[in-house]
């Protein structure tokens, strides 16, 4: 401790250290404790609007309008949830939904895995340009490109189809700069020893990179998920028809005849929001995880 | 060692091919497909004529261009400061709870965020819903009468900025709660042992070890906001009296509403320049930000 600090503190001598000591806590308590319960309210306040959605979907659509429907849930009607699943084109969309992001999920992992790996570990000419190709990448945005993205599927016919919503979704160079990250970091002497033994590049790849790196794959095979499944824009741009909606863009379509009926508006946000929300609480540690490397903030 | 050397170059080309032929495909062609056509007066589908600078020259005079251009900068406003400071006191929160009340308080903000934007739009929709949503007893306190936010110029673009951010902090505290975690406690201890204040502590430790992750929290933001659509559209379609049209609003209207496939593409190449610049800029200030 500095004199001058000693100096500036001279005035505490005059009470007792452990008496002194016990008054810091004791405040220092009280302020942990008002601290908690703002986070606490804060957070009830956050989650609101779910609970308020979920509240909503579970009541009859005259209560729901009702001037006596109260904050608690008093009802537990799922016809709305019934009448979601079995009257509209949820399950097609569901379908659609789940087909087209596990194919870019596994595409998207698989391309990105093959060029991170020869970025990584191979010497070949165009390797340099080739990676600056893939850091531009990161700034190109896609959402600019529409409309040319559109003419392209329109001249190749794939407007309307499971093609069409996945070919643009491909490009996504954070994997292939994560996986490079950790390939980088694979010891030199396993490559060796197997390249002694007479395996090629692609024994190491797939017997030796890929095993090493299952929690990156994983971790990006989540958040890859994620992020197609909620992709709305450009499936919203080329799919016309109703039967080949994504999840995001079909849910929009669901009206009733006379008025809206929130309470199957609210079953319809719900369940289409329930398989990322389901995966994201499985897997919230790995979500996390996956969050944190493809920012960069966190190696 | 030739064929060696040739078999390795053919290994290494066979393993880039499928990321480059697609980036080839449906990044890199559609963006000079989109330069040509911006010279053009084509429709969306089909080609036009080359009309040079006249779909620029009317870009210039479109005051549709311009207030789409003041409402996203206006946006930008409304939610890229506002969602940083608020997903910094929210990690600064969490970060002090632990085990698995702190995962518990982690989901919950962090669970808007992997939501589809419609479902975030509908259910928003609903709670400010002009005749039962549950928030107009809320506003009617603070303004005397419901609002129809949605279609109400002065109260369209702020409603959005706030749904936004409620549904995509949850990403930035993520950010700020790893920026947290590389601090190491040793430095507080310390501190705390010399008797500094929880404000000394914030100031002098918190705030600029965790700098880095606020700049990059900012530029991600500023980037990701200039490209809003889904949730106008959604929520507004551009209303009213085009009072939260925005730049991307613009280009879907022009090239699949109005079949102006040429000057879509001039607004999109617009769209396009300046948020390269901002991530050029924002790559250059990191990077610097990072060397020192």
């Amino acid at each position: 401790m500095s004199a001058q600090k000693i100096a500036s503190q001279g005035w505490r001598a005059a009470v007792p250290a452990s008496k002194r000591k016990e008054a810091k806590i004791g405040t220092r308590k009280i302020e942990n404790m008002l601290l908690l319960g703002i986070t606490l309210i804060a957070a009830a306040v956050w989650i609101f609007p779910l609970y308020w959605a979920f509240v909503t979907s579970i009541r009859d659509e005259s209560h729901v309008v009702s001037s006596e429907a109260g904050l608690l849930p008093d009802m537990l009607n799922l016809s709305a949830y019934g009448d979601a699943l079995f009257n509209s084109n949820l399950l097609t969309w569901y379908i659609n939904s789940i087909g087209t992001s596990v194919i870019i999920t596994v595409l998207v992992l698989m391309s990105g895995m093959m060029c991170a790996y020869a970025l990584s570990q191979m010497r070949f000419p165009g390797r340099r340009a080739l990676y600056a190709v893939v850091l531009a990448s990161f700034m190109i945005p896609s959402q600019a490109l529409v409309v040319t993205q559109f003419v392209l599927m329109n001249d190749m016919g794939l407007v309307n189809s499971w093609a069409g919503i996945i070919l643009p979704q491909l490009i996504v160079p954070v994997v292939i700069i994560v996986y490079k990250q950790f390939f980088d970091a694979v010891p030199k002497e396993m490559r060796e020893a197997v390249l002694l033994d007479g395996g090629g590049e692609y024994t190491l790849l797939f017997k030796i990179y890929l095993p090493l790196n299952w929690g990156i794959t994983s971790a990006l095979a989540i958040i890859t998920f994620i992020m197609a499944w909620n992709q709305f824009f450009w499936p919203f741009l080329v799919i016309t028809s109703e039967n080949m909606m994504t999840i995001p863009v079909g849910i929009t379509q669901v009206r009733d005849t006379f008025g809206v009926n929130y309470a199957r508006v609210m079953a319809v946000a719900l369940l289409g929001a329930a398989p990322v929300a389901i995966a994201y609480l499985i897997f919230q540690k790995k979500v996390t995880e996956a969050v944190m490397i493809s920012s960069g903030v966190k190696g | 060692m030739i064929t060696n050397r040739r078999k390795h170059i053919m290994v290494a080309i066979t393993l880039i091919a499928p990321f480059v032929f697609i980036f080839a495909l449906v990044f890199l062609y559609p963006t000079l497909r989109m330069i040509e056509l911006s010279f053009t007066n084509a429709a969306l589908i089909g080609s036009g004529e080359w009309v040079g600078l006249d779909n620029y020259r009317r870009l210039l005079s479109d005051s549709l261009f311009y207030t789409s251009l003041k409402n996203n900068g206006y946006f930008v406003l409304l939610t890229v400061v506002p969602t940083t400071v608020i997903a910094l006191a929210i990690a600064l929160a969490v970060n002090r709870l632990a085990g698995r009340l702190q995962a518990l308080v982690l989901a919950i903000f962090f669970l808007p965020y992997i939501l589809p934007v419609s479902v975030v739009t509908q259910i928003w929709a609903w709670m400010l819903d002009f005749q039962f949503g549950i928030l107009q007893p809320l506003l009617e306190r603070m303004t005397g009468r419901p609002v129809a936010v949605f279609k109400h110029p002065a109260w369209v673009m702020p409603t959005i900025a706030a749904i936004t951010i409620w549904w995509t902090n949850g990403f930035n505290v993520l950010l700020f709660i790893a920026g947290l975690r590389n601090i190491s406690p040793e430095l507080y201890e310390a501190a705390a042992l010399d008797g500094a204040s929880r404000r000394q502590l914030f100031m002098k430790i918190t705030w600029p070890l965790l700098w880095p992750v606020t700049a990059l929290v900012l530029t991600l933001q500023l980037i990701l906001q200039l490209k809003i659509f889904d949730q106008v559209y959604l929520l507004s379609g551009g209303g009213p009296f085009n009072s939260s049209y925005v730049l991307l609003m613009m280009v879907y209207r022009e090239a699949f509403q109005l079949n102006h496939g040429g000057y879509a593409s001039a607004v999109a190449l617009v769209l396009f320049v300046l948020i390269m610049v901002v991530s050029v800029l924002q790559f250059q200030l990191l990077r610097i930000g990072g060397r020192k």
